[in-house]
């Protein structure tokens, strides 16, 4: 592994992930194991609903409610899902199967696959520790590669990376 | 001649990459990774991928769906 601290052109990146749907794990994961693949420093930060993606068992749903530009691709067409539908009961089960079967068959990884892919190449994740008292969350749940850390640890670790996001 | 070969097909972003760099770190200094995908993204990705960690992109090119990558180890 190339210790990254050591060399002058080394460059850091921070995330703040504070979603946890199926769709909104994707950027931050994405983002995060490519650029460590590019030898680039990386700690993500996890609060609030984003907490949730370093639970042990993921078990991550999507909803239509708050995505109004989605389409799905079926039968070679495109179909809008209202925000509407979102409502209906099923619907939000129902559209997170479809999402995953979409992943699988084109060749999309999974969010678990890409977590792997990040504790592998070092990537610093930090549970947040005001989430975890404010959810009621159980350390034991949360996979042992979570460092817990606050608001400060953020801040130390954002003012001297070269990128900083919030997803 | 390749010393190594990823079979990326199939694979979407950021698999490729992320697997290409797995396959990198396995091996030493001057040796070559063919990688073979089938997302057109890979082109651009592996080009910014070879610029940004210094390791040689020795050949892009495709053949029908198929891109073949060569990247030297740096």
């Amino acid at each position: 592994m190339l210790d990254t601290q050591n060399l002058d052109n080394a460059k850091s990146m921070s995330i703040i992930v504070t979603k946890g749907s199926l769709d909104w794990a994707y950027p931050p994961f994405i983002l995060g194991t490519t650029a460590a693949a590019m030898d680039v420093e990386v700690t993500m930060f996890f609060t609030f609903y984003g907490l949730t993606l370093l639970k042990k068992d993921l078990n991550l749903k999507f909803t239509t409610l708050g995505n109004p530009a989605m389409e799905m691709p079926m039968m070679g067409m495109h179909m809008p899902m209202p925000n509407m539908m979102g409502m209906v009961p099923g619907v939000g089960a129902a559209a997170g199967k479809m999402m995953k079967n979409l992943i699988k068959k084109k060749g999309v990884a999974s969010i678990e696959e890409l977590r792997e892919a990040a504790i592998e190449s070092e990537v610093k994740m930090i549970g947040c520790q005001m989430t975890l008292d404010l959810f009621e969350y159980d350390r034991k749940d949360m996979i042992d590669e979570m460092e817990i850390g606050g608001a400060a640890t953020y801040m130390e670790k954002a003012l001297r990376s070269d990128i900083n996001l919030f997803i | 001649m390749a010393d190594q070969t990823l079979n990326a097909e199939g694979l979407n972003c950021p698999l490729p990459i992320i697997k290409a760099k797995k396959a990198l770190k396995g091996m030493s200094a001057g040796q070559i990774l063919e990688v073979r995908a089938t997302d057109p993204g890979s082109v651009a990705d592996f080009a910014a991928f070879c610029k940004q960690t210094g390791n040689e992109l020795m050949s892009s090119s495709s053949e029908g769906d198929i891109y073949r990558f060569e990247i030297k180890r740096a």
